[in-house]
């Protein structure tokens, strides 16, 4: 790969008593990537995200985010400059909209003033309504809407980075596309890097440049979805067919939709 | 008369300021302390199993003892670590009322406030603490901005819980010499005036269920953040606390202070030794209701100033002497045993207060008992009934030992209601006082004791060591001296044991003079 690398994994293991929740993962990540890594629960693949903002410590091996080895940089500092999005927002509850999304740029010092216009840029941005929303508490909010909340507190900081734990879902599917959507444009337009977790093959497809699947700890394939299409490995290619079946099926009952 | 218009409720109320305020005053920094020491400790066990288990076990053990018995503990301990520091780093320090009720009270504040605190810490989704370190919060800050704010209606609740306790049991501080609302209850119950005693216990609930309800409020506000709720629970508690502490506070306490134990011949006497200090242009007030074990301490460190106690007693608990001598004799080696420590013997009263054991008349005469030693002869189909602390004193194991004496049952009392449960046959006999004027009154007999088992118990007038040369003190108090004798005692004591406004100690101790000054 020609280009800079975002995050790179060389031969990561970490287990978490008798189970090796990763073993022995090498991985890279270019800058301005969409990688989703794909997997069943207890695959791996949330553990092998967290290593890389150091929410969860490596056993062995070498992670790097932008060239440093995140051994010798302070865990606070390395996620405060990193994004994440949580699996249903992880907003807390007793702070207002405004706040959650402000949290980052506060603990980093920043001036009230500098955070509340970009709150509300970053509320613009998320296409949420600032009159409406900006001062609500997270429970007044829809499910999609507290992950809009959940991406804009991610951005706040201006990360360069942006890690995604299964952020979409636990959303209804029309949410959960139009919120797929205003990210993918959101990270092209903001230059971003994005890992994002997922167990939807369909979604990783739709979304992501590359696609890395996981199993029982082990990284079994990387690659583009065409790429991964041509794997010889079974596992892989039981998650291609869903969506397949999908298309076709839809094809087969929508035939007009067959066109677009 | 009817129940309202009776004037011991005014005089109940003209205490109200005085017992209200040092009862909120020792609550208030209980309960301070309590959270003070709590809270931190169950911010640093929170991720820690094992100590966190140490520390619940160690406050609920606390909370299992006895309310009274905790408190009681707390002066004794006081009065070691004073002797300690005084003589380690020259300073000491008042072991007797405020500071051991309050170390007392805080302890028994620690378990709600812990349990609470640590399950408020707990209770908090992963998920949440997982979010506050993914956006780059240290650990501190996830506490303070995320964990703390959230736990905190749980937290709240268990502050409620332990502040109704704290108010609660504040009331039991009263025999370990600090004011409170405990002191109606007290001196209610052994002087009979049920005016008192539900002036107290109404006052106290009232206190508790005002200062639960406005915490509710600020528990109920944090909880569903709205922040009216909670700043009005606030200003109400801020308001509550101005409101009972503001009338007393400035209020000096210098002048004498008279002790005085807790029965009713004690308040009676302790209130006439007041006003004749008062008559003599001495500002005096009384500290009523303390523990007989706690008095004699309070006196040596100066707590006090002075109180009536008995020579019997002062000889078998301070002196621990089991032998037995004449009533002068006793007291003039007493005087000189008291001397070593700088206590003055002032001198006696007049009167004994002694231990007899007391039957009905009509029943003693049908059995033919006159004397100890008849008794005897009888006791093992008899139960009897004593105070307290009677059957644990060197006089009971006397008498078994000199007479013989084997009963079928004892029992412990209430002192107040053994007269009237050996009166209605209740109990056979009972280990009564002989000043008591309900010997008189329900027709009972104190029983001779021909081989003098028992010790005399002549009142006696002690001032504390700092009062040694005070001659305008021993000037106010020369009247009383041998000036009671055992009757009028019997009859002030029946006056006091009714239950009308006459009865009230303030108005026994009047009678009382208008009957002896002029000897």
């Amino acid at each position: 790969m020609s280009s800079k690398l975002a995050i790179s994994y060389r031969n990561v293991t970490k287990s978490f008593g008798p189970l090796r929740a990763v073993d022995d993962v090498s991985l890279d990540i270019a800058e301005g990537e969409f990688l989703a890594i794909v997997g069943g629960s207890g695959s791996g693949k949330t553990t092998l995200l967290r290593l890389a903002n150091r929410l969860i410590e490596a056993d062995g091996g070498t992670i790097t985010v932008e060239g440093g080895d995140v051994q010798n940089v302070d865990p606070v500092a390395l996620r405060r400059r990193i994004g994440y999005v949580f699996q249903s927002g992880g907003l807390f509850p007793h702070l207002s909209v405004a706040d959650n999304i402000g949290i980052t740029p506060k603990l980093l010092g920043q001036p009230t003033t500098d955070i509340a216009a970009r709150v509300d840029e970053l509320i613009e941005l998320v296409r949420l309504d600032r009159a409406s929303h900006r001062d609500r508490l997270p429970e007044a909010l829809s499910g999609g809407q507290r992950q809009r909340v959940g991406v804009a507190r991610a951005l706040a900081a201006k990360p360069r980075i942006v890690l995604m734990d299964e952020p979409f879902g636990a959303l209804d599917p029309l949410t959960r596309d139009a919120l797929g959507d205003d990210y993918r444009s959101l990270h092209r337009s903001l230059g971003l890097t994005t890992v994002m977790i997922t167990h939807d093959m369909t979604e990783a497809i739709l979304l992501a440049d590359r696609i890395a699947v996981m199993r029982s700890g082990k990284l079994l394939a990387q690659g583009t979805p065409s790429e991964l299409s041509t794997s010889s490995d079974a596992y892989v290619l039981e998650l291609l067919r869903t969506p397949r079946r999908q298309v076709e099926r839809l094809n087969a009952l929508l035939p007009q939709s067959g066109a677009a | 008369m009817s129940l309202l218009d009776d004037p011991r409720w005014g005089e109940a109320l003209s205490h109200l300021p005085d017992y209200l305020g040092n009862h909120v005053r020792v609550s208030l920094a209980a309960l301070a302390l309590g959270l003070a020491v709590s809270l931190p400790l169950a911010i640093i066990t929170r991720n820690r199993p094992a100590p966190r288990a140490i520390l619940l076990a160690l406050a609920s053990i606390v909370q299992t003892v006895p309310g009274l018995a905790l408190l009681a503990l707390f002066y004794p301990l006081l009065l070691l670590t004073a002797s300690v520091t005084l003589k380690w780093f020259g300073v000491s320090f008042s072991a007797f009322g405020f500071l051991p009720a309050m170390l007392a009270l805080a302890l028994y504040s620690m378990l709600p406030v812990l349990r609470n605190g640590i399950t408020g810490l707990n209770g908090i989704d992963p998920a949440l603490i997982e979010a506050a370190k993914g956006v780059g919060m240290t650990e501190r800050q996830s506490l303070i901005i995320v964990e703390l704010p959230l736990a905190l209606p749980v937290m709240m609740a268990g502050i409620r819980t332990a502040a109704v306790w704290v108010i609660g049991t504040a009331t039991l501080s009263t025999p370990i010499g600090q004011t409170s609302l405990g002191n109606y209850i007290f001196a209610g119950l052994q002087t009979q005036n049920w005016v008192f005693v539900l002036f107290g216990c109404f006052a106290s609930a009232l206190l508790a269920l005002a200062v639960d309800q406005l915490l509710g409020l600020i528990e109920s506000g944090l909880r569903h953040r709205s922040r009216l709720r909670a700043g009005l629970g606030a200003i109400g508690i801020a308001a509550l606390v101005a409101a009972t502490l503001v009338p007393t506070m400035g209020r000096s306490s210098s002048g004498y202070v008279v002790g005085a134990k807790t029965f009713a011949e004690q308040y009676v006497l302790s209130a006439l030794l007041r006003d004749r200090l008062q008559a003599a242009g001495l500002s005096a007030t009384a500290r009523s209701g303390l523990g007989s074990s706690v008095i004699f301490e309070a006196l040596k460190a100066g707590d006090i100033d002075l109180y009536i106690d008995y020579s019997g007693t002062l000889w078998a608990n301070q002196l621990h002497r089991t032998d037995i001598k004449p009533r002068a004799e006793l007291v003039a080696d007493l005087k000189t045993a008291l001397a070593k420590d700088n206590i003055t013997l002032l001198g006696e009263l007049g009167f004994e207060n002694a231990y007899a054991l007391v039957l009905p008349k009509k029943r003693a005469d049908a059995l033919g008992i006159r004397t100890i030693a008849d008794l005897a002869a009888h006791a093992s189909t008899l139960s009897i009934a004593g105070d307290y602390e009677f059957f644990s004193r060197p006089e009971w194991a006397a008498l078994q030992k000199a007479y013989g004496l084997q009963f079928n049952a004892q029992r412990q009392m209430q002192p107040d209601f053994m007269y009237a449960a050996v009166a209605s046959g209740e109990v056979d006999v009972i280990a009564g006082y002989t000043s008591d004027g309900l010997i008189a009154k329900y027709e009972l007999v104190a029983l001779d004791d021909p081989k003098q088992a028992i010790p005399p118990y002549d009142a006696i007038l002690l001032l504390a060591p700092k009062r040694a040369g005070d001659e305008r003190l021993k000037a106010a108090l020369g009247p009383l001296l041998g000036k009671i004798d055992i009757a009028t005692m019997r009859e002030a004591n029946l006056r006091a044991s009714g239950n009308d406004a006459n009865s009230s100690p303030d108005a026994v101790a009047r009678w009382l003079w208008r009957k002896v000054g002029g000897r």
